[in-house]
């Protein structure tokens, strides 16, 4: 408890973290252990699930589906240091059809459509192109699902179906460029390699707006963390939309497509929607509302180094750190309250990454009585926006940011 | 399929920025094959239990269903009417409701 992070807290962490990016990758834990069981406390259950180290260029991680895979990153992880070990980032699989092989001579990325000239590109090709690097979160839509009260059908994630990670690759605004598009272009649309089972099912796409895709800071990673990105976070190429939710972050890419139409494939249309309301939130039931295509990220923070259910000491000087988001934007302040959201306070704020990274918090307090407690964390973006103090609910179970509370009994 | 570790440069010595930033060093990638999990469990013995198996498993893993809440049967129905129309499971119409009640009686709702 006394400890402070693993990776140190200090603003002058920068450069050893840079380097221990790539380091921590080569050491990262991965216990023998492959039959343990875990329990995610989702209200109702079932809360059990196996930790796995069964999946390639993966350490121990939750076994949601094996197959197509979902893999959930262990809570703890999250507490070691501001990056995600590439070993224990989650995966979230649509299709079954995934290819186990990449050959880096062989593959290649068309760009066609609504363009001067159809491309079709090499790894080498795109590792000539002007290399950049962007510390951003890859959080799905449906992180946090399991929470949902009523529950709702889908991945039943706890907070583990998110990373942050150092992705490098190139600009998708380069890539384009190179293509020329053309006027009236309206809409950039993107592929990868992964197929449905059944031949008429919809192949997963999703497209940005061409202003978008366009604006320098969408990328086409081929690492990630300083190291080759595993095959099943989308090696060779995955597409890097910072701020917003995983499902735009194509994997496998090997197909770009401008279109001066607009986008009417299943997974831009119909899947992937949310309620158009404050934090996207409905009754259960209710009807009559407008839904839209979720986007853009919004703020979330947790407590790392304290479980629920954990003992503390009365009396005791006690260290909480964890870890806090913007979503679209940079974390402005974090505030942690020991008595259930009565009082707050204002918590230190650790090295900042970029305004899609995480960023590390940490607030030391002292418990002043017996008996149960709840501490809470609440990050505010650069942009003014506060976590709710309310969970929202909606019928996919997405976007959820309400306040965390981590029940603990002071003894 | 060895992880391979860029220049240690390649992450120290950009300059931070909050925004994408230029690091221009020789890097190669590796050809990667993999072997993923089959997946393949059936599940649990029960009324309807082989028609879950053959019109299911080819598409994902039984955990998938194993892993959800309790539903009810009206929203077990949503769910595999989606799986047939949205993601055109080949899924027999006789079939259907011996599906519908075998997810009920493991994972049935109020």
């Amino acid at each position: 408890m006394e400890k402070v992070f693993p990776s140190g807290f200090r603003s002058s962490r920068r450069h050893f973290l840079r380097g221990a990016g790539a380091a921590t990758l080569a050491l990262s834990p991965a216990p023998a252990f492959a039959d343990a069981m875990t329990k995610l406390p989702l209200p109702g259950g079932p809360d059990e699930r196996p930790i796995t180290t069964a999946f390639p260029q993966k350490g121990a991680v939750i076994l949601q589906r094996t197959r197509p895979p979902l893999l959930e990153t262990p809570f703890e992880v999250f507490d070691q240091s501001v990056l995600t070990p590439n070993d224990r980032f989650f995966v979230r699989w649509h299709w079954a059809v995934i290819p186990t092989a990449v050959n880096v001579d062989t593959f290649r990325l068309t760009v066609h459509g609504h363009v001067n000239q159809t491309l079709s590109l090499s790894l080498n090709d795109i590792l000539a192109l002007p290399r950049v690097e962007l510390v951003a979160i890859n959080q799905c839509s449906g992180n946090s699902r399991g929470y949902f009260q009523p529950r709702v059908p889908g991945g039943e994630w706890s907070h583990g179906a998110m990373g942050n990670a150092r992705w490098t690759g190139v600009r998708l605004k380069d890539v384009l460029d190179r293509a020329g598009v053309k006027a009236g272009a309206i809409q950039v649309r993107f592929n990868g390699m992964d197929e449905p089972v059944v031949p008429d099912a919809p192949d997963f796409m999703k497209s940005l707006e061409i202003d978008h895709a366009r604006d320098g800071e969408v990328m086409l990673a081929y690492a990630m963390n300083g190291a080759q990105m595993p095959l099943l976070n989308g090696f060779p190429l995955r597409l890097i939309v910072p701020g917003w939710y995983a499902d735009y972050w194509v994997k496998m890419l090997n197909d770009i497509e401008v279109l001066d139409q607009p986008d009417t494939n299943y997974w831009t249309t119909t899947a992937y929607r949310i309620p158009d309301t404050p934090h996207a939130n409905v009754r259960p039931g209710e009807t009559g509302v407008k839904f839209v295509p979720i986007s853009r990220m919004v703020p979330r923070s947790f407590i790392t180094n304290i479980k629920e259910g954990d003992t503390l000491q009365v009396g005791a000087s006690t260290l909480a750190r964890g870890i806090a988001f913007g979503g679209d934007s940079g974390v402005s302040r974090v505030d942690f309250s020991s008595d259930d959201g009565k009082s707050w306070h204002d918590a230190a704020l650790g090295t900042d990454e970029g305004k899609y990274s995480f960023r590390q918090w940490q607030h030391r307090f002292t418990p002043p009585a017996k008996g149960a407690q709840v501490l809470k964390v609440r990050c505010t973006n650069s942009g003014g926006e506060a976590q709710p103090d309310m969970p929202n609910w909606n019928p996919s179970g997405f976007m959820r940011n309400v306040i965390e509370r981590t029940a603990v009994v002071v003894a | 399929m060895g992880r391979v570790l860029l220049p240690i440069a390649l992450v120290a010595g950009v300059v931070f920025a909050p925004v994408c930033t230029r690091a221009q060093h020789p890097l190669s990638l590796k050809s990667v094959s993999v072997d993923l999990p089959p997946g393949a469990d059936m599940f649990p013995n029960g009324p309807g239990a082989d028609a879950v198996n053959n019109n299911c498993l080819a598409c994902h893993s039984a955990d998938m269903v194993l892993n959800q809440p309790a539903l009810s049967k009206a929203q077990w129905q949503a769910q595999v009417n989606l799986m047939r129309t949205a993601y055109k499971a080949p899924i027999d119409t006789k079939d259907v409701d011996a599906i519908l009640d075998y997810l009920v009686s493991i994972k049935g709702g109020k």
